[in-house]
């Protein structure tokens, strides 16, 4: 894990590297500080030498000038190296992702990618700063310090490692319970706020059912537990300050008591006991500055995890070698295909298919929830492979194709279909990036989204919100078909691309289709007996099984499911709306 | 024109918010968060704030003490051919003492600060949430939902910050100042004064440091919005992308996103890192300077200042500066704790819905052939009106009359979308609303259980003006299935019990029965009791429908309000979501928003809008009959 994120540092190696070294170098610097200090109370102040004073003082001066330049060196480095290396981590996350097939995707949630994308990195950023910063620091400083304790008095600094060992031992102690206690917290923590979210967003249910004071109870009985577990975690973290003040207490009393002595003994001078008071603090705050560090590494491990799991996500579709690269024509055939979302999975969505489809034909596919139409369609662009059998289109094996050649000449409209921020032309040319305004126009009057389009204040330029939410249901699924036109494709797929579509403008977009583009493969799937059963031929999808294939009539007199769903829709369990919706706009 | 406007989620727009926005009366809004926590913590506080003396007062006698040992105590005792270490030991006694105090006090303020602010921010959420509930359906409207919620999360986390740690910091840093300030005048003058130059120094440094990373902090929460927005829309639609073989134009658009994030948070942190070796270093060179004007200063014996004197000093130097830079960081997370303060107390001043109602829904019962008040449940219910005019009450029973006559209605007062609304439902009858998206069909429901108040006109509910019946009661009597169904974290037994606390298991499972429910739910891993998360995340479209159904149903109330989905579910569930809503309706006076053709000419009387007027109005037969725009609409 650590190996695959540090494998994304890159260019920032040297400055990775440099940080530390400056950091270290600015602790040399400071460490010397001190006996510079003892000098010039000891040889200077003590014996009245102006002289001295004066050129251990510029010696200081220099000090503190290269440990300006190491500090700022460290510190503009660091920012360096952590902004950069978070920078090449996203960047590397983005790119494995948009090498990702349908089922890599899949296997995350969006919302799982984005924060993985964001707030772990940003983590991650953090995380590695302080890691260069002050994990070399820390350390140093302590080691440096104590070194230099020893140096000074090798008696009265034993009494730093006992303080070293005995406070390293109680932090190790504090941080280890509350960090657990913590994550039980924010686990609740996270439960409360989901149930704020709850009511935010089914306000109206709660006040159609009078439940504001039965809501506000509960909330804050959740919110008192909460308190106890977080006063439980704290009471833990409040230790630390008090036992670090008494250590560093300690040990001044132990150094003064000791230092006296010796001091009168002879065997140290006050310049040297003052040095070891100052080395105290050093010492100490290091320690207390580890211990920051690794609650906050800890912390951020499981962020390191997450990122991992996206670098290491191989994208499972590949480009052949050699590819072909043009589709010859619009038929599509199924030989014993068989499919399943998950590798090694015994049970099979899709179960021994055979099709054949002519270039040119319209196919209507209708199945309950859960029959695999989306499934069956989503083989043809390759967006899954199959697990056994073959998908052909134009007669090639899919899987012979370059993918993004297959896939600009079969053109799929997705069933959750999206737009993006952009004007409506950014849009479509999603389609076909050279496409002139004229043959978007033109696509457009195809999928009828013209007749919206000009309505519009800005028309063809007009803005469109993220996720498209200035634009009805019906109006989206519109101009996603004119997206999916603009590819000129051998074979259009549209997967419930009409459902909120009326079926006036329905019907006429299917006769522009068979008007206008009569070579183009098509295969609608759709709920509505109405949207297919003009089709040439309509296959009749049951449990990932292919019940019947044939004509409106010809199913109609021999499919069961078929006539059921026929039946039900034409005894007005039809869409009353879709009716209505003819007179939208008008 | 829809009325629910569906914020970004709450990570969207934390980052969409601009940081360092002006906060307007500062100084009132931090009295205020000071005025919450003192009122339940005041003895705390005090405690509080003696504590911290206590403990800053006794690390100053500490750092004192450096220049006794020294000066009245290892000096003597060189010069003295005896040495007697008993003095010494009683004086190292005596500021262990002070030690033990200070550490003591530092314990106890410590720990009483997590009640102070664990409790006050418990109090503060409690008194949010409960004041949410209150708050009108227009607010949730008119909001979006993620910055409500960033109240909850991001705005407390900072009040959190600040009451817990800017505060204490920041005393302990004013005393410390004092207090150190004090005793370096007492040792010298001019090494003080040589030590505020030198901080003034300091402070102006880190001002200019902050002013020019201020600005690349602005920038790198600009970059950020923008790159996340991307993000957010992209993993959103990377299927999308797949498809139409986009992937290399987004990496191009992503790097350039990407730069343009790294160069600013790069600039950014490079300021803020260089901030604190600038601070140190300066400190060290305000510790030289002393050690050297000191060092003269003892030399000369100038004003009886001694070595020890020195030595003491020079600790104050550095403690001296410290809390000066500390108070300085803090300043920058108050003023972010203050912008969430202004939003949490925003959310705490908003009003609330306002209930003039006095008539309540009570049980009824029939005695001596008059409607009067039952404290038990009888199944029948009355509406309880007290006439002030005449000082009596009367009781109406309950039986679903509604009437709306020339209502005018409009979210925004300059904007009518409902012009002069006239139409009547007789108790049990079914009334359809049918038209185009934007027709009003939702905001005639919202009038009803007065969601929002009408601006012209009347509805009268059994006769009574709906504005003086008591809001809850008003809810209570009507059942509502809205088109997104909202399910909550618990139980699917606890869910559908939300329509009726009191409901028995098996009261709920007739309910689930009756809604086509229990079939479906007897196949989940732990049946009635399995857990929903996430808005019914692990449930079907369908499935959430049928629990919305048997959620009112188990409310048994006798008018409904239902809004029928008109997202596409397979066949056969709509079928039973239809079969569902059709038992539900049966006796009730209901109001429907249609989309489907067997509920709209199952109705008794069907209303057809357009642009906020009711254009048709009759039963499905006569309606086709009249050849108008219902007939046009039927026959596409």
């Amino acid at each position: 894990m650590i190996k695959t994120l540090l494998s994304q540092v890159k260019e920032f190696k040297r400055a990775s590297i440099l940080t530390p070294v400056f950091m270290i170098l600015e602790v040399l610097l400071e460490t010397m500080i001190p006996l510079v200090m003892a000098s010039i109370i000891d040889n200077g102040v003590e014996k009245g030498d102006m002289g001295h004073i004066f050129r251990m003082g510029a010696v200081m001066a220099v000090l503190a000038l290269l440990g300006l330049l190491t500090g700022i060196l460290g510190g503009t480095f660091g920012a360096r190296a952590s902004t950069g290396f978070a920078r090449n981590l996203r960047k590397a996350m983005f790119d494995n992702i948009q090498t990702f097939s349908f089922s890599n995707i899949d296997k995350f949630s969006t919302a799982g990618l984005i924060t993985r994308l964001t707030t772990d990195v940003t983590n991650i950023q953090n995380a590695y700063q302080m890691l260069l910063r002050m994990f070399t620091r820390a350390p140093a400083s302590l080691i440096c310090a104590m070194t230099m304790a020893f140096l000074v008095n090798a008696k009265l600094a034993s009494i730093y490692l006992i303080a070293v060992i005995f406070l390293s031992a109680v932090l190790m102690y504090i941080m280890s319970h509350a960090t657990r206690y913590f994550k039980q917290v924010f686990s609740k923590y996270d439960d409360l706020n989901a149930s704020v979210q709850e009511n935010i967003t089914g306000i109206r249910v709660v006040k159609a059912f009078v439940r504001e004071d039965y809501e506000t109870t509960k909330f804050q009985a959740a919110c008192g537990k909460l308190y106890e577990m977080f006063i439980r975690a704290e009471k833990l973290v409040v230790m630390n300050m008090p036992v670090m003040q008494f250590t560093v207490y300690s040990c001044i009393l132990g150094i003064s008591w000791l230092g006296a002595k010796m001091i009168v003994g002879s065997s140290l001078t006050t310049g040297e006991l003052m040095s070891l008071l100052a080395y105290c603090m050093n010492i100490l705050s290091s320690l207390m500055m580890l211990s920051m560090i690794f609650v906050m590494v800890t912390m951020s491990t499981a962020s390191a995890e997450r990122i991992a799991e996206v670098l290491n996500e191989k994208a499972d579709l590949t480009d052949p070698e050699n590819p072909v690269m043009e589709v010859p024509d619009g038929s599509i055939d199924f030989d014993h295909v068989n499919f399943s979302y998950k590798k090694n999975s015994q049970e099979h969505v899709l179960k021994d298919i055979n099709l054949h489809i002519h270039s040119g034909e319209t196919i209507g596919i209708i199945g309950g929830t859960g029959s695999a139409k989306s499934s069956l369609v989503n083989l043809i662009s390759r967006l899954y492979d199959v697990t056994d059998g073959s998908v052909k289109v134009g007669g090639i094996d899919v899987r012979k194709y370059q993918m993004e050649a297959l896939r600009n000449q079969v053109s799929v409209v997705l069933q959750k279909n999206v737009l993006f921020s952009g004007t409506i032309l950014d849009n479509l040319r999603w389609g076909n990036k050279e496409a002139s305004e004229e043959e978007c126009i033109r696509a457009c009057q195809l999928a009828c989204a013209d007749e919206f389009i000009e309505k519009m204040p800005d028309k063809y330029h007009t803005y469109i919100e993220q996720g498209g939410s200035n634009v009805s249901g019906g109006q989206k699924q519109r101009l996603c078909i004119a997206r999916a036109l603009l590819k000129k494709p051998k074979v259009l797929v549209l997967d419930d691309s009409t459902s909120a579509v009326d079926t006036a403008t329905d019907a006429k977009i299917r006769r522009a289709f068979a008007q206008e583009i009569p070579d183009t493969t098509k295969l609608i799937i759709a709920q509505r007996i109405s949207s297919v059963q003009n089709a040439d031929r309509i296959i009749v999808m049951e449990n990932g099984e292919i019940d019947g294939f044939g004509t409106h009539e010809e199913l109609l007199a021999s499919n069961a499911i078929y006539q059921e769903v026929y039946q039900s829709q034409m005894e007005g369990g039809g869409d009353f709306d879709e009716h209505m919706a003819g007179g939208e706009k008008s | 024109m829809s009325p629910r406007p569906n914020g970004p989620g709450p990570r969207g727009m934390r980052n969409m918010r601009m940081p360092g926005k002006k906060v307007e009366n500062p100084g009132k809004l931090l009295m205020r968060v000071w005025g919450f926590v003192l009122k339940t913590y005041k003895i705390h506080m005090i405690v509080v704030i003696v504590c911290i003396f206590a403990s800053v007062l006794a690390n100053v006698q500490g750092t004192m003490f450096t220049r006794t040992l020294i000066d009245d105590y290892i000096l003597p005792l060189l010069a003295s051919d005896h040495p007697d270490f008993g003095p010494l030991a009683a004086a190292i006694g005596r500021v262990a003492c002070f030690y033990a105090i200070g550490v003591a006090a530092a314990y106890t303020y410590n720990r009483i600060m997590i009640f102070v602010t664990q409790g006050s921010l418990r109090d503060l959420r409690n008194q949010m949430f409960a004041k949410m509930e209150t708050l009108p359906v227009k607010y949730f409207d008119t909001h979006p939902h993620g910055d409500i919620m960033s109240i909850y999360t991001n705005d407390i986390d900072t009040l959190r910050q600040m009451i817990s740690q800017s505060f204490p910091q920041i005393l302990n840093s004013i005393i410390t100042v004092v207090s150190v300030a004090i005793s370096m005048i007492i040792l010298s003058i001019p090494l003080t004064i040589l030590t505020v130059l030198m901080v003034v120094v300091m402070m102006n440094v880190t001002g200019r440091l902050a002013g020019l990373s201020g600005k690349y902090f602005v920038e790198q929460q600009t970059n950020l919005g923008a790159m996340n927005g991307f993000i957010e829309e992209m993993m959103e639609g990377q299927k999308v992308v797949k498809v139409f073989c986009h992937e290399e134009e987004n990496i191009k658009k992503f790097d350039e996103l990407n730069q343009k994030l790294f160069v600013s948070a790069d600039n950014a942190n490079k300021f803020v890192n260089v901030v604190g070796p600038c601070n140190a270093q300066l400190g060290n060179v305000s510790y030289v300077l002393c050690a050297m004007l000191g060092g003269v200063l003892a030399i000369k014996n100038f004003g009886g200042f001694t070595l020890g004197g020195l030595a003491s000093f020079l600790t104050f130097n550095k403690s001296f500066s410290m809390p000066i830079n500390q108070v300085s960081q803090q300043l920058n997370s108050i003023v972010m704790a203050l912008a969430g303060a202004k939003r949490v107390f925003d959310l705490l001043d908003e009003p609330s819905e306002t209930d003039d109602g006095y008539v309540t829904l009570v049980h009824a019962v029939e005695k001596d052939g008059k409607l009067t008040e039952s404290p038990n449940r009888t199944g029948r219910w009355a509406w309880k009106h007290y006439h002030k005019a005449t000082d009596t009450t009367d009781y109406v029973e309950l039986t679903g009359d509604m009437v709306l006559d020339g209502v005018d209605f409009g979210y925004n007062p300059d904007k009518i979308v409902l012009h002069d609304v006239k139409m009547y439902a007789t108790p049990g009858q079914k009334i359809a609303f049918v038209g185009s998206t934007g027709a009003g069909k939702t905001t005639i429901t919202n009038l009803l259980n007065r969601f929002y108040d009408i601006q012209d006109g009347k509805i009268r509910y059994d006769g009574i003006n709906i504005n003086k019946i008591k809001k809850a009661d008003l809810r209570r009597s009507m059942g509502i299935v809205l088109q997104d169904t909202n399910l909550f974290t618990a139980t699917v037994m606890e869910n559908i019990r939300y329509g009726k606390l009191d409901a028995t298991d098996e009261e709920v499972i007739a309910a689930a029965k009756l809604a086509n429910a229990d079939g479906f739910i007897r196949r989940l891993p732990e049946g009635y009791n399995t857990m929903l998360r996430g808005n019914g995340s692990n449930l079907s479209q369908g499935q959430r429908q049928l629990l919305s159904i048997a959620r009112a149903a188990v409310a048994d109330p006798p008018v409904l309000i239902l809004d029928e989905a008109t997202s596409s579910i397979d066949t056969r569930t709509e079928k039973l979501v239809q079969d569902g809503m059709d038992k539900l309706m049966k006796g009730r006076t209901t109001f429907v928003i249609a989309h489907r053709l067997s509920t709209v000419r199952n109705s008794d009387c069907i209303m057809v809008l357009e642009q906020g007027r009711i254009i048709e109005r009759g039963t499905h037969e006569e309606l086709l009959e009249e050849k108008g725009k219902y007939y046009q609409l039927y026959n596409g």
